[in-house]
């Protein structure tokens, strides 16, 4: 199946996740397109059935139930829709997917040096929607039999293999290939094909990669990643690493050859397709943005400030499968900040590691839920450290100064993530699209990550970023239209003025100017307050700050600031909490706080 | 969602299981189809390269790299004894010398000229798959290894530590919500399986590895202890290499929980017999579960009939009558029978709106509970 010519106006897409497809359906109506139906089933790659398109029928048979509208002929999807011969209710205009089953994409990068060609390569390769399971390089600190020790246990999807400006030192990048040559290493799936390898580095020194891995991996040559120390060229291999999925570890795992053949686009891997439909978003709005997917197993977190687009994977930090590990990596005491109440330390860690053992399980009681949701906020905040460490300006790289910045003397490879300039972070994952109260995902995004003066927050509806993305590789108009419309929830706009100070004391005076019919609503906002004021979806606001001397609110300490802010589900919401966040110390005054934060925007049930 | 439960945990006392005992390279297979194996029979044989070692000759002849070939006295692919000589330079006068030394025996693998590195390599490492259970050889995959059918009474655990083992089976308590102190393991309990109830501690474990239990198998543990155990917090379900002495595994969850009744007595009832159990947990997709696999006897087998010659198939759902457990709190550890499947949406206590399910317990006592907090009791 191809796509067609002629406009669509009848598309299906499933996202294959490791446990569960997904399929929507998006029909044209009248002028736009919509999400009308949603199906689901388990995923089939695993042992007994170890085909993917049962669980891809399955949930299309849902799809069918729901809908009313035949989509099937047998295993056969119908199409092109049969409207034109008067079956308005019968078949499709195309089927796209992703896929991330069989634990995605998994990578190992190689690069000279680990802060410069070996940092570009993970930013390649993470780009491209894989997970990286390693980044050796030549200054990695590890032993040369520890690095082959190294690729040969770990079994990765591909290898990416970069090194050396164009017409630089060929020595390193050899090294690396040499050590890749020694360990022999295996794909992950299948015994009986070459692993792919991909050579992105000093286009001197092709010829000597070809002699060392041209027999022992399935090579492929693309253009370096980093040409010149100063640019960055992650494009062509990102492209590379696109079509080895598909050739070679989709077509390895069972069911995909099928199911490659009945979509109308190339599968894509999960990620690299919510990476695109964020992309497309934050370049149509000029946005900076943050997105977030906070999973069972992982937590990615995508970002575009100013048209740089990066994605960073943390595996193991998930509310299932990794929940244990946020604990292990968060501490006790840094989840325990985030819980209304106290509870004992053997019970939680038991509990914890009862859901992680049974990952499906689901909060049954309140304190089940806010324990939950404590995670959640560690989880997030560890996921995006990890991203701004990864989401940096190139390093090693030269730069020009001027007289002004004599007294400013930065180095380079600083993070591009500036939470003042961000304006919208979108978060998805079951525990911010499914939290019981919109206020929830809200509250746990604000305190996650702290944002600094103006920023609206979303969340995905119901997870359909994954097939928004790839739709957007078909036609853009449908796939813009579905996420405005269905896919994103605007919560509203959080205002967090900077600066800290006693609780009780006068962070700063505001005077909010709604539309009309409603009176202007003034105050004062205290330090260690949370104020929250119902503005619709559709609705917007003027507010006017007038801060104490000591707080910035992004135009410089004391000084007032007039902005139009946005609503949403939950509303506008100022933060008074102070930047940076600080819980009370002692834990009769912190659970005091939170209590009293959690009354005044009405978090949980009484 | 048509299909949504937690599918449970096996525990049947009559099942036809099939291993898969591959190697991990490509090797020999030593066992035939028809052959009568035991759980130490070893089925398949492979060789893994050596490790590899890094000399840069280069730099310790104080020669350009492209120059190296020049100064080996070994060719690739020749043998080389530990401090052996393999390079050497050729100064004047004797007395400048330097030469070049194997630290390793084994043979030499690579030389590169842009680099000035030599590749060593350690002989081969023998790899030995062993067959696990005792039972017959039913497929022989050439080259990769044999599946090997038995016919057992099986027990699949929730999560365990530790690979693959084997021993005689043994009940240290005579009931499952019993906890079983460090001072009720014997030193005759060595090389055995050993059974607990509810729960057992760190000292417990502590004893266990003193005596040389061959596995434990229990209701439930600490967090803490595994925490003690291990020397790490484990942050991701994904076991089975662990070295602590022992195979452990856990039947019911975290927590002092007594084990199923239906698990007690079925490995009360096999006491004495050969077990071979696995702590191997994987916990995402693929899940593989510990489990403890009591292989019948010839004449066992011979009284079995013609059974089932594979796994039950995957079951359609879940029903009223069935056995459950509940999976979480506050009802964690709980056995009882599905009473009623409402089809409609519940709002539950964190006002998510959820499926649910009625549970009545033995004590006559019933709850409402999201399906997705049971598992099934299976086999």
């Amino acid at each position: 199946m191809t796509a067609s010519a002629q406009p669509l106006s009848v598309i299906i897409a499933t996202d294959c996740g490791s446990t569960t497809t997904k399929a929507i359906l998006i029909e044209k109506l009248g002028n736009e397109y919509r999400q009308t139906y949603r199906g689901e089933a388990p995923t089939t790659v695993e042992a007994p059935f170890e085909d993917v398109t049962r669980g891809v029928l399955n949930s299309l048979a849902e799809l069918e139930d729901l809908s009313g509208r035949k989509i099937l002929d047998g295993e056969r999807i119908i199409t092109p829709n049969h409207a034109a011969q008067g079956e308005p209710k019968v078949g499709v205009d195309i089927y796209i997917s992703t896929s991330s089953a069989g634990g995605g994409l998994q990578m190992m990068v190689a690069g000279a040096v680990q802060s410069m060609t070996g940092e570009s390569a993970q930013r390649c390769a993470l780009g491209a929607g894989a997970i990286v399971m390693d980044v050796l390089a030549s200054n990695d600190g590890r032993l040369p039999h520890e690095k082959i020790e190294r690729i040969r246990s770990l079994r990765p999807d591909m290898i990416l293999l970069s090194g050396g400006t164009d017409g630089g030192t060929v020595t390193h990048v050899v090294e690396m290939a040499e050590y890749i040559a020694a360990a022999e290493p295996r794909p992950r799936l299948g015994m009986s094909y070459q692993l792919p390898l991909i050579y992105a580095g000093n286009k001197n020194a092709r010829d000597r990669i070809k002699e060392i891995l041209g027999e022992k991996t399935s090579l492929v040559i693309t253009d370096n990643i980093r040409p010149v120390l100063e640019r960055e060229n992650l494009a062509p291999a990102r492209t590379k690493i696109h079509d080895l999925f598909l050739e070679h570890v989709m077509a390895q795992a069972p069911g995909y050859k099928k199911l490659i053949e009945w979509t109308g686009a190339p599968i894509m891997p999960t990620p690299a397709a919510v990476g695109l439909i964020m992309e497309t978003i934050a370049k149509r709005e000029h946005l900076n943005l943050i997105g977030v997917d906070i999973g069972g197993a992982t937590t990615d977190v995508f970002s575009v400030f100013g048209g740089v687009f990066n994605r960073t994977v943390s595996a193991n930090l998930g509310l299932s499968y990794s929940v244990s590990n946020v604990l292990a990596e968060a501490g006790l005491a840094n989840i325990m900040r985030w819980v209304p109440f106290t509870i004992e330390e053997q019970i939680l860690r038991n509990r914890i590691k009862n859901k992680m053992i049974r990952p499906t399980t689901i909060p049954q009681t309140l304190d089940e839920l806010q324990i939950e949701q404590a995670i959640a906020r560690e989880a997030l905040r560890l996921a995006l450290i990890h991203h701004k460490s990864l989401a940096t300006g190139l390093k090693g790289v030269q730069q020009e100064r001027s007289i002004s910045d004599i007294f400013e003397q930065r180095a380079s490879g600083q993070t591009l993530i500036d939470m003042l300039k961000l304006d919208l972070i979108v978060g998805s994952g079951g525990i911010l699209s499914h939290a019981p109260r919109r206020v929830q995902s809200m509250l746990m995004m604000v305190d996650a990550y702290e944002p600094l003066g103006f920023t609206q927050l979303s969340v995905d509806s119901i997870f359909m970023m994954p097939h928004l993305g790839v739709l957007s590789t078909v036609n853009e108009q449908a796939a813009t239209d579905v996420f405005v419309r269905d896919c994103m929830i605007y919560l509203g706009t959080c205002v967090a003025p900077i600066g800290q100070g006693k609780d009780g004391e006068r962070c700063t005076d505001y005077t909010i100017s709604f539309g009309e019919g409603r009176s202007p609503e003034s105050g004062t906002l205290t330090f260690g307050e949370l104020r929250l004021f119902p503005l619709g979806r559709d609705e917007r606001a003027q507010i006017e700050l007038r801060p104490a001397k000591q707080v910035d609110l992004s135009e410089g300490k004391g000084r007032s600031v007039t902005r139009d802010v946005h609503g949403g589900e939950v509303g506008l919401l100022l933060d008074g909490r102070g930047r940076p966040l600080q819980l009370p110390a002692k834990p009769e005054a912190r659970l005091a706080a939170l209590t009293r934060w959690h009354r005044t925007v009405g978090l949980y049930p009484k | 969602m048509a299909h949504a439960y937690t599918p449970g945990l096996t525990v049947t006392e009559q099942t036809v299981i099939r291993k898969r005992r591959f190697l991990p390279i490509p090797g020999t297979v030593l066992a035939k189809t028809g052959d009568r194996v035991q759980a130490e029979t070893v089925v398949a044989r492979a060789e893994l390269p050596g490790k590899v070692h890094v000399v840069n000759v280069a730099n310790l002849l104080g020669i350009a790299p492209d120059e190296i070939r020049d100064y080996l006295v070994k060719k690739e692919g020749e043998s080389l004894g530990r401090d052996e000589v393999f390079a050497e330079n050729k100064p004047f006068i004797k007395w400048f010398k330097t030469e070049v030394r194997s630290p390793i025996q084994g043979k030499l693998e690579s030389v590169s000229t842009i680099t000035g590195q030599v590749l060593l390599r350690e002989p081969p490492r023998l790899l030995e798959r062993l067959a696990y259970v005792d039972g017959t050889v039913v497929d022989l995959h050439p080259g990769q290894g044999v599946t090997v059918e038995t016919r057992c009474s099986m027990v699949q655990g929730i999560f365990g530590i530790g690979g693959e083992t084997w021993g005689e089976l043994v009940m240290a308590v005579d009931s499952p919500d019993k906890t079983l102190p460090a001072a009720q393991l014997l030193p005759t309990m060595k090389s055995k399986i050993v059974v607990s109830g509810a729960f057992l501690g760190i000292e417990t474990m502590r004893r266990a590895r003193e005596i040389g239990v061959a596995g434990l198998v229990v209701g439930g543990i600490h967090d803490k202890d595994l925490r003690e155990l291990l020397g790490y917090d484990l942050g991701v379900a994904i076991t089975g290499t662990e070295q602590v002495g022992f195979t452990l595994v856990i039947t019911e969850g975290f927590g002092t929980i007594p084990m199923a009744t239906k698990t007690f007595e079925l490995l009360t009832k096999h006491v004495s017999q050969k077990a071979s159990i696995s702590g191997t947990t994987q916990i995402r997709a693929g899940v593989i579960r510990p489990e403890i696999l009591i292989p019948w006897k010839s004449d066992q087998q011979s009284a079995g009939g013609t059974g089932p010659t594979a796994p039950a198939a995957e079951r359609s759902g879940i029903r009223i009558g069935d056995h459950v457990r509940v999976i979480r709190d506050p009802l964690f550890g709980r056995i009882g029978q599905v009473a009623a499947l409402p089809t409609d949406l519940r709002q539950i206590e964190t006002e998510s709106v959820v499926r649910v399910l009625e549970v009545k317990f033995a004590d006559g006592t019933s709850a409402v509970i999201p399906r997705a907090n049971v598992e099934i009791i299976e086999g």
